[in-house]
């Protein structure tokens, strides 16, 4: 641009130029926080669809409630009439004792009122089941529960086999490009396993189907072979090439007098690694570890197809599990929008939310260790 | 003379075995991978044909090409790029270029950070929640689009932001003494000697946004859809999708027609990964400072 359309005042340099620098500079910036905002957005509007049904509450007809006209004396034949309403569920306690009397007769229901509003509040949705029942039945007609512990064993026992699998062969396979290949080998290899992360997880997915699934029951002589063991080799392969480069870069960063200093006392190559660079490198290598869990435990389309989906507290590798994600991808079809399954779904999301969050903030926190050094 | 003694031998054994043991580590990585996509590519070669790649699915999937869900993966993959590109570069610029080393871009960081960890099922969830209802956009391709747009938005800037970097300082002091502003520094030396750094990550987030699926199943991508998409508020076929609906959710299909389209989406991916390395190794090569 030129200078032509300056200001006449020498020292004055907003010119058109000056202006143009500043508005790409607010731009930029906006773009910049665009990751913190979205971030933010994530959290915000699952939880938004969430978050209400943790603290939901109605006013229904429980178990515990009918024990409680039992004890109350109700006669059976007003108890027998009542059963069809059991676990329906009321906005408010009004409600409730219009169906009841509805039913049983407006004098009839009058010695109970008192009991049915103080006893009746009750949670679709509580922490502890979530967090101590396997029975994720959020479909069922009598009385939905919404029991994540199996899901989480599904995950786990998968994540958990994956990283048997991945870590010991992504530190060793980026221990052998770092500090042993060299030249074309080392590039070579690297090329390789970039180009493995690359596969998408539903190709994954479809190699556990139909590739691993007839392995499987063909080698261990298993009914089924969509199970831990097939979820876990595939989320295994996944997950190692990214913990292989995270690590090489881990080992790559330990400075090169260290190893000339080793060299120079005596020690041998291995001695060298495993007595200078792997525990220099230490801070990476955990961090790598870490992000492998994270991805492992985030993956949805191979362990939706490898797993078998079936809900399961899994006592050996060769039975079907359910992952977390794999649930909300196979039933956010067909629960209605605003429902209380659909809001389920979405309360998983925040766990998933929360607990990645948690793995990854852990491994920044562990990567800034080695900076500090 | 020097001779090996004991202990020398000993440990050369030592370590030939390790290396051994460690390319054995390596090798069992990248075999297994190996015999699994020459399986795919055996079992998919030989449904892949001209009537395949161009023509739409028939008689409920079961035959039939794949027309729309290529066509509707290069229109979900143009839109996300058309969003997450000029969004990523500029976030890339600002961290690079103008950014202080404070507690604020450290904030801005751990956010990309996360971005990038969080599951690819909650990306749906947020792309359902924000674009599908909150903003009304309903399950289209826009929808779909901005949800892979923001979950691949940490690929593009931390790879703009290594490409922005690897610009030697001295080029842009160069140009300041020259009297010019930061951003006529930016646009007429910084961008133009890592354009090829940024393209290389932009071919990268392409091949990763064709393959996702879990984003798109429930914000714009739809199991069967004759019809080619006519704008960004219609729903679309995609590949990564149709794989996953032709494996699990359609009988009757017959057993070599997912793998051929398992064989096409890999083949654009590894082709696109192929390119966005050979690019860089290009560039090393060229490299003038």
């Amino acid at each position: 641009m030129s200078r032509a359309d300056s200001t006449p005042h020498r020292d004055d340099r907003r010119n058109m130029d000056w202006f143009v620098d500043k508005a790409v500079q607010i731009l930029v910036f906006v773009a910049g926080i665009s990751a913190i905002v979205f971030i933010i957005g994530i959290f915000v509007f699952i939880t938004k669809e969430g978050v209400g049904f943790i603290f939901k509450s109605h006013y229904a007809l429980s178990e515990s409630v009918f024990n409680l006209l039992e004890e109350k004396k109700m006669p059976d034949t007003q108890l027998d009439a009542l059963t069809p309403l059991e676990g329906k569920a009321f906005k408010t306690s009004q409600d409730l004792i219009l169906a009841v009397e509805g039913v049983i007769g407006v004098e009839e229901t009058r010695p109970y009122k008192e009991l049915l509003v103080a006893r009746s509040l009750d949670q679709p949705f509580s922490l502890k089941t979530f967090f101590t029942s396997p029975k994720w039945a959020p479909t069922s007609e009598l009385k939905p529960t919404y029991g994540a512990l199996a899901l989480m064993a599904g995950t786990a026992s998968v994540t958990g086999l994956a990283m048997l699998i991945a870590i010991p062969f992504s530190l060793g396979a980026a221990i052998y490009i770092g500090e042993f290949a060299t030249g074309r080998t080392r590039e070579l290899l690297k090329i390789l396993v970039e180009l493995l992360a690359a596969i998408p997880s539903v190709v994954w997915g479809f190699i556990g189907l139909s590739i691993m699934n007839p392995l499987i029951i063909k080698v261990f002589n298993v009914p089924i072979g969509l199970n831990v063991l097939n979820a876990g080799l595939i989320l295994g392969l996944m997950a190692a090439p990214i913990m292989t480069t995270i690590a090489e870069d881990a080992l790559k960063a330990v400075p090169d007098r260290y190893r000339e200093a080793a060299e120079a006392m005596g020690a041998t190559r291995w001695q060298v690694i495993f007595k200078v660079v792997v525990p220099a490198s230490k801070n990476g290598l955990v961090a790598a570890i870490l992000l492998g869990v994270g991805r492992g435990f985030g993956e949805t389309m191979a362990v939706l197809m490898a797993t078998g989906h079936s809900i399961n507290l899994p006592t050996s590798i060769f039975d079907s599990v359910r992952a977390l994600t794999a649930t909300i991808a196979a039933e956010l079809g067909e629960a209605a929008v605003g429902s209380d399954h659909y809001q389920a779904l979405f309360t998983l999301g925040i766990f998933l939310f929360l607990v990645t969050f948690l793995i990854n903030m852990t491994a920044d926190l562990v990567l800034r260790g080695i900076r500090k050094e | 003379m020097f001779e090996a003694s004991e202990l020398n031998i000993r440990n050369r054994k030592i370590e030939s075995l390790f290396r051994i043991l460690f390319l054995l580590m390596a090798g069992l990585l990248i075999l297994p991978v190996a015999i699994i996509l020459a399986i795919l590519t055996y079992k998919g070669s030989s449904v892949i044909s001209m009537n395949f790649l161009f023509t739409s699915p028939t008689e409920g999937m079961t035959a039939g090409g794949i027309f729309p869900a290529l066509i509707g993966t290069i229109w979900l993959v143009s839109v996300a790029l058309l969003f997450s590109v000029p969004l990523g570069v500029a976030a890339a610029i600002y961290l690079s270029e103008y950014a202080r080393d404070n507690w604020f871009t450290r904030i801005i960081n751990l956010a990309i950070i996360n971005l990038a960890g969080v599951p690819s099922i909650v990306h749906a969830l947020f792309g359902v929640g924000a674009f599908v209802l909150f903003f009304r956009f309903g399950t289209c391709i826009l929808a779909a689009s901005l949800t892979l747009g923001i979950m691949t938005l940490p690929v593009v800037i931390v790879s703009t932001w290594n490409a922005l970097q690897a610009v030697p300082m001295a080029f842009r002091e160069a140009c300041w003494n020259m009297g010019a502003t930061k951003w006529q520094t930016i646009r007429k030396i910084v961008l133009p000697n890592s354009i090829s750094g940024i393209l290389t990550g932009i071919i990268l987030m392409v091949s990763q946004t064709a393959g996702e699926t879990a984003p798109i199943m429930f914000t714009g991508a739809a199991f069967f859809l004759p019809q080619l998409p006519q704008s960004v508020f219609d729903q679309t076929m995609a590949m990564s999708l149709h794989l996953f609906v032709l494996a699990t959710q359609v009988p009757g299909v017959p057993e070599d027609v997912p793998y051929g389209v398992a064989f096409v989406l890999i083949a654009l991916v590894l082709v696109m990964n192929s390119l966005s390395i050979a690019f860089r190794v290009y560039l090393r090569g060229r490299k003038k400072w």
